[in-house]
C-alpha cells in the first residue's frame, strides 16, 4: 500500500520538486492557503516549517493540516528545540492521525537565533534518535521508553536534512548514514550557490553508496535581493555563497532578476548531476517565483 | 569547579538596601573565580562603607558548601549575623542555601550567578565541561563532552551549522563535535562515533540525595 503521494514519487525515480511554505506569525490560515493556492500542482509536496530558525510561529502540525484540507501533501517538519521526546512523540500521533504522512526530522536552529532568546533550549533528542524513534514506533509498535503503543503506527515516509558544506565531511556523511540507518528515506539539502563544492561533497557521497540509499534533493534558494544575498552570504550559518555569485547579486542593474536567473541555472545543473533525485526549493517571502521556476526549468509535473 | 558570575553592583546594592549587612565568602570555587574570596568580600566591603552601609562583618567559609564546617566557623560571627539585616553570600547557589539553611530566619541574597561545572583554562579565564547529567558517556567521545560542550547537546554527530571548526552560536567558541573529529582521527579511533547514541537517561539527572555507603 501506498505511503503517501510523495514516497510514491520518490520511489518512481522521477526528478522530485519539493518547496517550502513558512507558516505566519499568527493564527490567520489564509496566510497559508494563499501560498499553497500559488503553489497547488506544481510540486510533489510542501515543507510546512517548525518554527524555523527558532521564530515563533503557526505550528507545522497545524499548517500540514490546512494543506490536506487542499488536498495537497505536507512534509511536516519536527525539531527537537521545543520538544522532549514525550510531546515529539504525540505530537507524531496527533499528526499522523490527522493524515499526516511526510516527516523532516531536525535537531533545530538554536533559540539565540530566534525571537525568544531568553527560552530554554530542550534538546532532549537529536536528529537521529527522533529518526529512531518514529521508525520504531512504526516497526516496533513501540515508544522510546520501550512502552507499546495500543497500535502500531502507520508507516511513514520520513526524511533529514544534510548540509554539503559544512565540515568536516567525513564527520558530516558518518551522521548522514546514522541518519539513513534510524529510518530517513529521503534528505533534502541546505542551499546550495557553490556548485564546484556541491559536486565534490556528492561525489563523496556516491563514492560511499549512499545516494543509493536515500534520495537526495538539492536545495535552491532564488535570491531575490541584495540584503539576502548578504545575508546568506554572511549571516546563515553553514551557507556557502561565493563571491563570484555574491557579486553577480550586488552588482546587478535588477538583483531579483538576476537572483532569477542564477536559481534557473542552478537548478538546470543540478539535473545533470548523477546522484541527485531532485529539488527542494526555499523562496524565503518569494514563494511566488516558484511556479515560473518550475515551468522554465522544465520540472513541471 | 563551579564556576560564578558576580551580580552587577546594583543589582547586589538594590537587593541590600540600607543595610546592615554580613557578608560571606567562600575559600574554594568564589575564590579562584575571584567573585567571592577575601578579596572580593574585603573589596565588597570597602564600596558598601564608602556609601554608608553597614557592614556588620564578614567570613570565607571553607567552603561555603560544607554544612557542618560551615556552622563552626559561623559560630565566631554570632554577634555580628544577628546584628545585620541581610546576609550576602559570594559563593554558588550552594554556599548561599548552606548560609540560608543555617539562619532561617535571617533573609539571604545570592551576590553570584553560578554558570557551570568548568576549566579554569588560565587565570581569570573559564570553560564548561560537565551539565552533571548523571549519566556519562565521556568514553564515547574521547573525553570531551558533547551534552555540556555543543549547544544542542548532540550525540549523533554535528549539526550543519559548523564553519571552520567554530560554532555556529559564537565564532569564538569552538565546535566540539570538530574537536572530538580531530582527536579521534588522530588516534585511529573514528569508529567510535559510528554507534548510534541512543537518547539519554534523564531519570538519572533528577537525582536529589546521595549517601556513600559504610
Amino acid at each position: 500500500m501506498s505511503i503517501s503521494s510523495f514516497a510514491d514519487a520518490l520511489q518512481s525515480g522521477r526528478f522530485v520538486v519539493t518547496a517550502e511554505i513558512g507558516p505566519p506569525k499568527d493564527s490567520n490560515p489564509e496566510k497559508i492557503r494563499e501560498k499553497a493556492r500559488l503553489l497547488h500542482g506544481c510540486c510533489a509536496a510542501f515543507n510546512i516549517t517548525d518554527n524555523q530558525t527558532a521564530v515563533t510561529r503557526m505550528s507545522s502540525l497545524a499548517g500540514s493540516i490546512l494543506l490536506l484540507q487542499m488536498g495537497m501533501e505536507p512534509i511536516m517538519q519536527m525539531t527537537c528545540r521545543d520538544r522532549n521526546r514525550i510531546a515529539l512523540q504525540s505530537d507524531v500521533l496527533g499528526a499522523v492521525a490527522l493524515g499526516v504522512r511526510n516527516i523532516l526530522c531536525l535537531t533545530g536552529d538554536a533559540p539565540s537565533f530566534g525571537n525568544h532568546p531568553q527560552a530554554k533550549a530542550v534538546y532532549d533528542i537529536d536528529s537521529v534518535q527522533l529518526l529512531q524513534i518514529i521508525s520504531n514506533m512504526i516497526q516496533k509498535g513501540e515508544f522510546q521508553s520501550g512502552d507499546k503503543l495500543s497500535e502500531p503506527c502507520p508507516k511513514l515516509c520520513l526524511g533529514a536534512a544534510v548540509n554539503p558544506f559544512a565540515e568536516p565531511t567525513e564527520l558530516q556523511l558518518m551522521k548522514l548514514e546514522k541518519k539513513i540507518d534510524a529510518g530517513a528515506v529521503f534528505v533534502q539539502t541546505q542551499s546550495i550557490y557553490n556548485l564546484e563544492r556541491f559536486s565534490q561533497w556528492l561525489d563523496t557521497v556516491r563514492s560511499q553508496g549512499l545516494d543509493r540509499r536515500v534520495r537526495i534533493l538539492a536545495g535552491v534558494t532564488p535570491l531575490k535581493s541584495v540584503k539576502m544575498a548578504q545575508r546568506m552570504k554572511f549571516h546563515v550559518p553553514g551557507t556557502d555563497v561565493p563571491d563570484d555569485v555574491y557579486q553577480r547579486i550586488t552588482q546587478a542593474a535588477d538583483p531579483a532578476k538576476e537572483g532569477y536567473q542564477l536559481a534557473v541555472e542552478t537548478i538546470e545543473a543540478l539535473k545533470e548531476l548523477p546522484g541527485i533525485h531532485g529539488i527542494h526549493i526555499t523562496a524565503l517571502f518569494w514563494e511566488s517565483i516558484i511556479p515560473r521556476l518550475i515551468q522554465q526549468t522544465g520540472l513541471a509535473p | 569547579m563551579i564556576i560564578t558570575r558576580q551580580k552587577d553592583l546594583q543589582e547586589m546594592l538594590a537587593l541590600i538596601g540600607s543595610g546592615p549587612v554580613f557578608l560571606v565568602g567562600c575559600s574554594e570555587c568564589a575564590t579562584l573565580c575571584g567573585t567571592g574570596g577575601k578579596d572580593q568580600v574585603d573589596e565588597l566591603a570597602a564600596i558598601l562603607a564608602s556609601k554608608k552601609i553597614p557592614v556588620t562583618g564578614s567570613v570565607v567559609l571553607e567552603p561555603a558548601c560544607h554544612l557542618l564546617n560551615s556552622k563552626r566557623l559561623l559560630k565566631n560571627h554570632e554577634a555580628a549575623v544577628q546584628k545585620a539585616q541581610t546576609l550576602l553570600v559570594l559563593a554558588c547557589g550552594n554556599g548561599v542555601q548552606t548560609v540560608a539553611e543555617l539562619f532561617p530566619e535571617k533573609s539571604v541574597i545570592g551576590g553570584t550567578h553560578a554558570l557551570f561545572i568548568g576549566e579554569v583554562v588560565r587565570a581569570g579565564e573559564f570553560e564548561k565541561r560537565c551539565t552533571l547529567c548523571g549519566d556519562c558517556v565521556l568514553e564515547a567521545y574521547g573525553g570531551l563532552c558533547p551534552v555540556a560542550r555543543c549547544p544542542k547537546s548532540l550525540l549523533n554527530g554535528p549539526c550543519g551549522g559548523v564553519v571552520k571548526g567554530k560554532c555556529e552560536i559564537s565564532p569564538e567558541m569552538p565546535c566540539v563535535w570538530d574537536q572530538i573529529y580531530t582527536l579521534l582521527k588522530r588516534r585511529n579511533q573514528l569508529q567510535l562515533l559510528k554507534t548510534m547514541q541512543s537518547p539519554k537517561d534523564w531519570s538519572k539527572a533528577r537525582e536529589v540525595k546521595v549517601s556513600r555507603e559504610h
